[in-house]
């Protein structure tokens, strides 16, 4: 359409809409047998064919959080079937099965019956290996599922108990994959047990009878085993299977965000039915990764126990490494220095231990959890959103992420760096010491410069906006100048790049009243306007209907338009959309060639100041 | 849009701009217009549909079935394979994988055969979907969260109802008696658990097996140690003797893990180190003043200690002073000697507490 069409109001916008089709009338229609035997006593068409006919928009960053809850089916499964062979019980034994470089060795039940599942259970080793691929696939999908709900905006009002919810959801997920991975009872996860003692002791004051409570005495005791067990199997996946259902029931009654794009609007939802179409993707969907999982397990050894050996205090590997989704908090305290402890009044307060275990980890979470009310004080946005941002629509916020992906990616590898010194041939000293310095540098670096790249990119649209794509074609005038000829954006692939609304700073209130008096509260207003200003000082407004007319209007007069340079589109004020001619500068008057932002011929990208 | 978002007009110090925004959404479709052109683009709705060559051509279509119908026919093969090599391959059958070495075959087969199972089945399903399911996007309405206004009243209403009909409101000494009753119930459920849960540690933490007058065994030969049989630059790991015979081995052992390394008596810079040693042999704590993991990489050329979970050095030279990574205190030394026998022993127990910090270590 053109930009001077006549504006229609947004029911237009469903003119063509198909809507959800009523159930075939006639005698297949009527629920018969089972289905109506149920239906009559739990009343369940109504809901049943509600859920059937429900629409969910398309796109593969959907498919993260279906990885996440695709894989807890798949640890649910196998690991329902790990517990049957498998002994929570630190009871010394020696062992005596198939494998034989352990035969003669003490070792506890748990490390026993987990070597016969690997060795003496047939096909017990591809479970235990599933349960394992599958809890860092969970881990993991859970992650970039919220880089994408964070990137999008996804967690904006009405969502923002989901994010909640999602965020305490991935905090008990890697808490359960420490507890699954710490029952086997091998020297490796013992270790990392041994750590989890130590961090307990270093809490100011209770510390030796947090650690004491937990492990039911001095480390590591008969009851750890047993009590990890049962927090495992029992009470996280109660918590998890709880919050998860809570967690889809509330995507169902929000209805899922979608993209923004030609016929997605903040009021309606545009996608395919869940019968028959997602029944199939997203049930196929289940088994591929299933699949993948099973296939990863059989071609690729994970968790080799009894290479470990069993659990001892005494010796250790070189290269101890947590499971990757613990490797921000081991990174931590591999960063934190230790000067740090203090010792004051005959009392020791191990800061240098207690902040970087105990510490970390709930206040990163703590701090993503409150994020969506953090960004709605400062938009002071209360409307309902449904219509996720492009990233780049949103340079702060995405910046803001980048920051802190790059913070935590700093401390993950620094988990690493007696592997980095070893396999690079460095110092271990340097490396460490590099990282706490990036630590401190970089992630303020990676906000920067994402906020560019956003900004370029947001600048790029607009310039596509404006002036089109480049053909490729070069057209010759008569009097022999040559022109680039530019193809405007078809008008579905325009709204994309021009839908969004830039929010502006807030400005700060007068701090006294008409009569002078000091009003209320107006520090806390102040504070709210920098911080608005800090995340909207610097927007890129999207082309308005406005500055793309007088672009091409622009076009016109000083060019000359494709269809007919003879006359008609000269001066035009409706100009065709047939094509517009972009020169080099010998068009313009030599004064004024490299001039045009100056002067405003060419509105360009302008800050919302 | 205006019924939920009167908040929006109270920001204070909104621009006129936003202010005029309020009550349109383009993100809605909706749009305003000014000297004959609209503020915002409108929303184009729906890009023309697309017919896929299966909508088309009953040709393609009949394709796509068979190749939907040959991906469940391949899961099917793969399950039955699975269950034969269930039952046929012996799970203690070690074969050479090219591109995985020396493996399980039992565990590779049967993997294999279930990822492709699933797989399959996940294909198809897919593929099915994409090919012949309807690919004709449809739209949904979606409504406020929000209850209407009388709905929330409502609400309201009959809470207020149910306070007023319990009489809860009007006699204050149920309330409070029940707010008193509710907020201690959970107390000894929290008093049963963490009470029960474990010992205090009382003075656990700050002592260890040691005992003057122990040998100094080989971990884990437990053989014990000669002083003529250390050669300089060796080290040893050290358990005290009879430590295998006590009541909780694991437990002791977690503390009582020794490090024993001999050194040229002249490179020592600390004079208590080499008093506490014996010709040099110095005997220190092999655990970590940080979190408590075994330090045990030691470098007899610099004479460094070095945990191996978070690289916290010692220097043994300076009486195992830290020199870099995120521990604090130095490893606690053992005061050795020898026996009549010329054996390595314990000149007296631990003088601190071993392993990591706790609030009363002092």
């Amino acid at each position: 359409m053109s930009p001077t069409a006549t504006p229609k109001g947004a029911a237009s916008l469903r003119a063509h809409d198909v809507k959800p089709q009523p159930p075939a009338k006639g005698p297949k229609a009527k629920a018969a047998g089972l289905a109506g035997w149920v239906d009559d006593r739990a009343g369940a068409a109504k809901p049943v064919s509600y859920l059937l006919k429900k629409v969910f928009p398309d796109h593969w960053s959907f498919m993260l959080g279906e990885i996440a809850m695709f894989s807890l089916i798949i640890l649910l499964l196998t690991g329902t079937f790990l517990t049957f062979w498998f002994v929570p019980s630190a009871g010394r034994v020696i062992y005596n099965g198939s494998y034989v470089p352990l035969k003669g060795i003490p070792m506890s039940e748990a490390f026993k019956s987990t070597v016969d599942i690997s060795f003496d259970v047939r096909g017990g080793l591809i479970m235990r290996q599933i349960h394992h691929w599958a809890a860092l696939m969970f881990t993991i999908s859970i992650t970039v599922h919220m880089f994408r709900v964070f990137f999008t905006g996804a967690f904006r009002k009405p969502r923002e108990v989901n994010w909640v919810i999602g965020t305490i959801l991935s905090l008990l997920a890697i808490n359960e994959g420490f507890t699954g991975y710490s029952l086997p009872d091998d020297l490796l996860s013992g270790t990392g047990l041994r750590a989890a003692e130590g961090f307990m002791q270093s809490v100011p004051v209770l510390g030796s009878y947090l650690a004491y409570f937990v492990f039911g005495g001095a480390f590591p005791g008969e009851a750890i085993i047993p009590r990890l067990f049962t927090v495992h199997v029992l009470l996280l996946p109660a918590i998890i299977i709880g919050l998860f259902t809570a967690h889809i029931v509330l995507v169902a009654v929000h209805k899922h965000t979608q993209y923004p794009g030609p016929g997605k609007t903040n009021d309606n939802v545009t996608g395919y039915p869940f019968m028959p179409v997602y029944i199939a993707k997203a049930g196929g969907f289940f088994f591929i990764i299933f699949g993948i999982t099973a296939l990863m397990a059989a071609l690729v050894t994970i968790n080799p126990i009894w290479l470990y050996g069993p659990y001892d205090p005494s010796p250790v590997t070189a290269g101890s490494q947590p499971d990757w989704y613990m490797g921000f908090a081991d990174g931590a305290l591999r960063l934190f220095p230790g000067f740090f402890e203090f010792h004051v009044f005959g009392f020791t307060l191990s800061l240098n231990v207690f902040i970087p275990s105990l510490v970390v980890m709930p206040l990163i979470y703590s701090i993503a959890g409150v994020y969506p009310f953090i960004e709605s004080w400062v938009t002071g946005d209360k409307r309902e959103h449904h219509l996720l941002d492009r990233p780049r629509n949103a340079p702060t916020r995405t910046g803001l992420g980048v920051m802190a992906i790059s913070f935590y990616l700093i401390l993950f590898f620094a988990a690493g760096n007696d592997l980095i010194a070893i396999k690079l041939g460095l110092s271990i000293n340097d490396i460490t010491r590099a990282f706490q310095v990036m630590l401190l540098v970089v992630p303020p670096l990676a906000y920067w410069v994402t906020k560019r790249i956003c900004m370029s990119l947001q600048r790029r649209d607009h310039d596509l906006v404006l002036h089109g794509r480049e053909t490729g074609r070069t057209v010759r005038t008569a009097e022999g100048r040559f022109f680039d000829v530019h193809e405007p954006l078809p008008e579905h692939e325009r709204w994309t790049l021009v839908q969004h609304e830039t929010l502006t700073p807030l400005q700060p209130t007068a701090t006294v009243d008409a009569n002078g008096i000091r009003r209320v509260g107006t520090r806390r207003e102040r504070l709210r306007a920098r911080v608005s200003s800090f995340y909207f000082a610097d927007g890129v407004h999207p082309v308005s209907p406005a500055e793309l007319a007088s672009a091409q209007h622009d076009a016109s007069a000083h060019e000359a338009v494709e269809s007919g340079h003879d006359s008609g589109a000269q001066g035009s004020s409706a100009p065709k959309w047939v094509g517009q001619l972009h020169g080099g500068a010998d068009e313009r008057p030599e004064t004024d060639a490299y001039a045009s932002h100056e002067d405003g011929e060419d509105p360009g990208p302008t800050a919302a100041r | 849009m205006s019924e939920h978002d009167p908040e929006l007009a109270e920001r204070p110090g909104s621009q006129p701009s936003t202010a005029a925004r309020r009550d349109h959404r383009p993100d809605q479709g909706h749009i305003e217009v000014s000297d004959g052109i609209p503020e915002h683009f409108a929303n184009p709705g729906l890009p023309p549909h697309v017919s896929r060559s299966a909508d088309l051509d009953e040709t393609a279509a009949r394709r796509a079935a068979r190749q939907v119908a040959t991906l469940f026919g391949l899961s099917m093969m793969a399950t039955v394979m699975f269950l034969v090599a269930y039952f046929a391959i012996d799970p203690k059958t070690y074969r050479f994988i090219p591109g995985i070495g020396q493996a399980n075959l039992s565990n590779i087969v049967l993997g294999v055969t279930l990822g492709v199972s699933l797989m399959c089945i996940g294909l198809g399903a897919v593929h099915w979907a994409k090919t012949l399911m309807p690919d004709t996007e449809v739209t949904e309405d979606r409504h406020p969260q929000r209850s209407t206004d009388d709905a929330r009243r409502e609400a309201v209403k009959t809470v207020v109802a149910g306070g007023t009909a319990s009489q809860l409101t009007r006699r204050p000494l149920i309330k409070y008696t029940l707010g008193g009753a509710l907020g201690l119930f959970a107390l000894p459920l929290v008093v049963q658990l963490a009470g029960s849960l474990g010992p205090l540690p009382k003075a656990d933490l700050s002592t260890t097996f040691w005992r003057k007058g122990m040998r100094l065994m080989r971990d884990p030969e437990m053989t014990p140690i000669k002083a003529s049989d250390v050669t300089l630059g060796s080290v040893f790991h050290v358990m005290p003797e009879g430590i295998d015979k006590s009541a909780h081995v694991l437990e002791e052992k977690g503390k009582a893990a020794v490090i024993l390394m001999s050194l040229d008596p002249a490179v020592i810079t600390v004079p208590k180190e080499r008093d506490w040693g014996h010709d040099g042999i110095v005997a220190y704590s092999k655990i970590c003043t940080h979190v408590g993991c075994p330090v045990g990489l030691y470098e007899h050329r610099t004479h460094h200690l070095l945990c191996p979970c978070h690289q916290s050095t010692f220097d043994v030279t300076q009486d195992c002073r830290v020199i870099f990574g995120p521990a604090h205190r130095p490893l606690p030394q053992l005061r050795i000697t020898v026996d009549a026998d010329g054996y390595l022993v314990a000149a007296s127990p631990f003088r601190e507490a071993v392993g990591p910090s706790f609030w009363e270590r002092g």
